[in-house]
């Protein structure tokens, strides 16, 4: 394996070709020292004549360190599915993708489904059998308005033995369409990176940002860049967590706090809306920079809304916090305990409220803005209240992020010397992208941590280019979380993972 | 039980009087697109800097400001940004709702302020009284059918306080068989194309169709996709590559939309204001000068 830093792309012939078995020996290696995997992918020859190997992205947070290795082409390997949990879906994915067969895998379940890819019409669930067992189906089309996915429950009474989660109606082939434009057309690319996950705009696109500005080194971007793209996405944090305490407080039957957080939720976008006139905060970000800025009677104004708008969130969130009968519901429901969490790969508020100090805003910080809090919020217990009370504190921490970032954008306007050095930024940052590098984006967005990797060939254009969304990874920890339970645990339990459909399926 | 009421007091009531009164969008809100009727020459700065492919060229006007497609556009404003004539600019209007697909075309005001024109201007004229029924009651039903999930969540919002869907009869429920119409988002994958088709068939008639964002009228930016249908408004050429069968299929179960609500997302004011225009209520959808094709005429595409 090729250790490196995080914010640096590293030249392709760096990363070691490795045997198939050898490489699944420094992956299970790495996992036991404490490392993580990032991305794990089949990586296309350049030249394009089919041929596919793979490439493994690892992690280790305390050390604020990369490792990356590859294959040569293949059409098979060993799976470490069983030995290492947290590849269990890449593996499935690789050969969804390309064919590669993951020998020994204990069930190559489709992933999205893709009507044409190998095994892509395999229907089969898991099924509990027994004379007082029975099964219950639900969606894809749900109650709500919600993005589809189909859930089914091997339960034994009211306990669920069993929950299996089967995604993909919402496969747009987001990766494909994207990989080509985010060489030729980056601009129109950042724009559908943007719907990679509609809910997570902002940090997407700050990743495709990240990954394209590091693959050509451009270095810190001004802290003016730096202010402007961190609003944006605490801003997103601030409305996610809010509306997920509202959505939480409503299926404990609370209905206040639902209510009102609805609204703040909106509130919230509101100001990202002021930021760029969406909003979801797209078009926020631009390569090199952030394609809009604030004047300081735009930051004083967003300021006093805002200090008002954190005022009701609170305001709601303690009024919830304070029913003894939605603390009661919400704990010890739906637990993922520390050990499991870790051997899945959870990340984000999930495995934050694990136990797990899991947070890219302090293993892989974007700039050297202090934050708002000495490290990750976590909490222990991994149930319903502890995903419930990491968002109500991470709250207060983004309140107090852009509260200082506003307050910096109001007292240092723009003069035309710097506005002539950003633009100088953003022409340098959609230079061509140098050949036969790797580099890697990791952006804590509000449900966790988002990955972009790509790897150029040897004409700039991209070989690979993967989006890993926090729900890839902790869709198999909501499933579990849900062992033991009854089923109407579900939508409470749903409500305090809040994974994306799209953003999984892609 | 004190500490709520004390806490519901200082939250107050946040229920906007719309339609009297107007929202507060932000001044960086891009609405309705409104074109002048400018010389380009070979200019095509606006082609160039659309990511959706949203801009046409007039048949009839080949060197001339170019037609704006609500339908494919995510209001993102790069065409505005690179014009070097001002010909393009974005007006704060969030009534962006049409009833056809053409009525998204809108093309460059001529000068004196009248154009070509000819499009309906009045929702109760546009609508007449098809959907009379559902003038105090109207049950939708939402599937999101490859949705990005950011046109579901303001969809969603209209549940909420600020909105209030319920003073005006309308509701979400959870069953199509307890629905009087479908809102789609989304630009139709294949893998939903089924649950769609079943859902609808599930909805008694008669029935309404809202298609909203930029996905599900056009396929909005994953018009390309092979793994998509792009979307409901079945326009030659804004088909997916993947499968035109399953496009047909859609065509064929009729779920052709009564009223498109463009953008990405469309902003909830939008939503609702389409939504209501489907019952012939509110102010007029789009000023009868911003449409310069009617369904007939030809464009260029691409
Ligand atoms: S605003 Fe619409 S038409 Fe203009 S560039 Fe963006 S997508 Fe294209
Ligand atoms: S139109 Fe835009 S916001 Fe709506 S689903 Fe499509 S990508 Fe998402």
């Amino acid at each position: 394996m090729h250790e490196f830093d995080y914010r640096k792309a590293v030249a392709l012939n760096e990363v070691p070709v490795l045997t198939a078995e050898a490489l699944g020996e420094r992956i299970l290696e790495h996992v036991r020292d404490g490392w993580r995997v990032l991305a794990y992918f089949g990586l296309p020859e350049a030249g394009g004549d089919g041929a596919v190997g793979l490439c493994c992205v690892l992690a280790h947070d305390a050390e604020q360190r990369l490792a990356a290795a590859r294959t040569a082409p293949l059409t098979a390997f060993p799976s470490l599915a069983e030995a290492c949990p947290q590849v269990e879906l890449f593996e499935r994915e690789i050969y969804e993708e390309w064919g590669i067969l993951p020998e020994g895998h204990p069930w190559l379940k489709p992933v999205r489904r893709s009507p044409d890819a190998p095994g892509g019409s395999g229907r089969d669930f898991y099924r509990v059998d027994g004379s007082e067992v029975h099964e219950v189906g639900v969606g894809p089309v749900h109650a709500g308005i919600i993005e589809p996915g189909h859930f089914r429950f091997q339960c034994y009474g009211e306990i669920i033995l069993h929950l299996e989660i089967a995604l993909g109606y919402q496969h747009r082939a987001l990766m494909a369409l994207l990989r080509p434009r985010a060489a030729a057309e980056p601009v129109a690319a950042l724009r559908l990176a943007e719907c990679a996950a509609g809910d997570s705009s902002v940090a997407h696109a700050t990743a495709l940002c990240v990954l394209r500005e590091r693959l050509l080194g451009l270095g810190e971007l001004s802290e003016r860049c730096q202010r402007l793209r961190r609003a944006g996405l605490e801003l997103e944090r601030l409305a996610n967590h809010c509306g997920d305490l509202g959505a939480i407080a409503g299926d404990t039957g609370f209905l206040p706090t639902s209510s009102w957080n609805g609204r703040i939720r909106g509130d919230f976008l509101n100001l990202t809306a002021t930021l760029c006139g969406n909003r979801f905060g797209r078009g926020l970000l631009a390569y090199g920079g952030a394609a809009w800025g604030l004047s300081s009677e735009e930051c004083a104004d967003m300021a006093g809304r805002l200090a008002a708008t954190g005022r009701d969130a609170a305001g709601s969130a303690k009024t919830m916090f304070a029913s003894s009968s939605v603390g009661q519901r919400m704990a010890g429901t739906g637990q993922v305990t520390e050990a499991l969490a870790r051997e899945i790969g959870l990340v984000g508020v999930a495995a934050r409220a694990s136990g797990l100090p899991r947070d890219a805003r302090f293993h892989a910080p974007l700039s050297s803005l202090p934050q708002a809090a000495p490290g990750p919020r976590t909490e222990r217990t991994g149930d319903v209240f502890a995903r419930a009370e990491v968002r109500r504190a991470e709250m207060e921490d983004s309140l107090t992020m852009v509260e200082a970032d506003l307050d910096w954008l109001g007292r240092h306007p723009e003069d035309a010397a710097e506005r002539e050095r950003a633009h100088g930024m953003e022409k340098a940052a959609l230079a061509q992208l140098p050949p036969q590098r790797l580099a890697v984006a990791q952006v804590e967005g509000w449900r966790g941590e988002i990955c972009h990797v790509g790897v150029t060939g040897p004409d700039g254009d991209f070989l690979a280019l993967r989006v890993v969304d926090p729900s890839f990874h902790n869709w198999t920890g909501m499933a579990l979380a849900m062992r033991g339970g009854q089923i109407s645990d579900f939508p409470l339990c749903n409500k305090s993972f809040n994974l994306s459909y799209c953003g999984y399926d892609l | 039980m004190f500490r709520i009421l004390a806490e519901r007091l200082k939250q107050g009531s946040r229920t906007l009087d719309w339609p009297r009164k107007e929202p507060a969008l932000s001044p960086r809100y891009r609405g309705r697109p409104e074109l002048a009727d400018t010389a380009c020459g070979d200019c095509r700065a606006c082609y160039a800097a659309c990511p959706a492919g949203a801009l046409f060229t007039r048949a009839d006007a080949p060197g001339r400001t170019p037609l704006l497609d609500m339908a494919r556009c995510i209001f993102c404003g790069a065409c505005a940004e690179v014009c070097p004539e001002g010909a393009i600019r974005f007006s704060r209007d969030y009534r962006v709702a049409a009833a056809s697909r053409e009525g998204l075309l809108v093309g460059p005001r001529a000068a004196g302020g009248e154009g070509a024109g000819g499009a309906p201007a009045d929702p109760a004229a546009l609508m007449g009284d098809r959907f009379r029924l559902f003038r105090r009651s109207l049950k939708l039903r939402e599937v999101s059918a490859g949705g990005c999930n950011a046109c579901e969540a303001d969809t969603n919002v209209l549940g909420t306080l600020v909105y209030d869907l319920g003073r005006f009869g309308i509701e979400f429920t959870a069953s199509p068989r307890h629905a009087d119409g479908l809102v789609v988002t989304g630009p139709v994958t294949r893998n939903m194309c089924a649950a769609l088709v079943d859902t609808w068939a599930a909805v008694p008639r008669p029935r309404l169709l809202v298609a909203v964002g930029a996905c599900a009228i056009s396929g909005g930016l994953f018009r390309e996709a092979p793994e998509c249908l792009g979307g409901l408004g079945g326009t030659a050429g804004d088909t997916g590559p993947g499968a035109p069968a399953v496009a047909d299929t859609l065509t064929e179960a009729g779920l052709t939309p009564d009223i498109y609500v463009p953008g990405c997302p469309p902003n909830p004011w939008s939503i609702l204001a389409g939504i209501l225009a489907l019952r012939g209520e509110g102010r007029p959808l789009i000023p009868d000068w911003t449409l310069s094709v009617g369904p007939g005429q030809t464009i260029v595409r691409g």
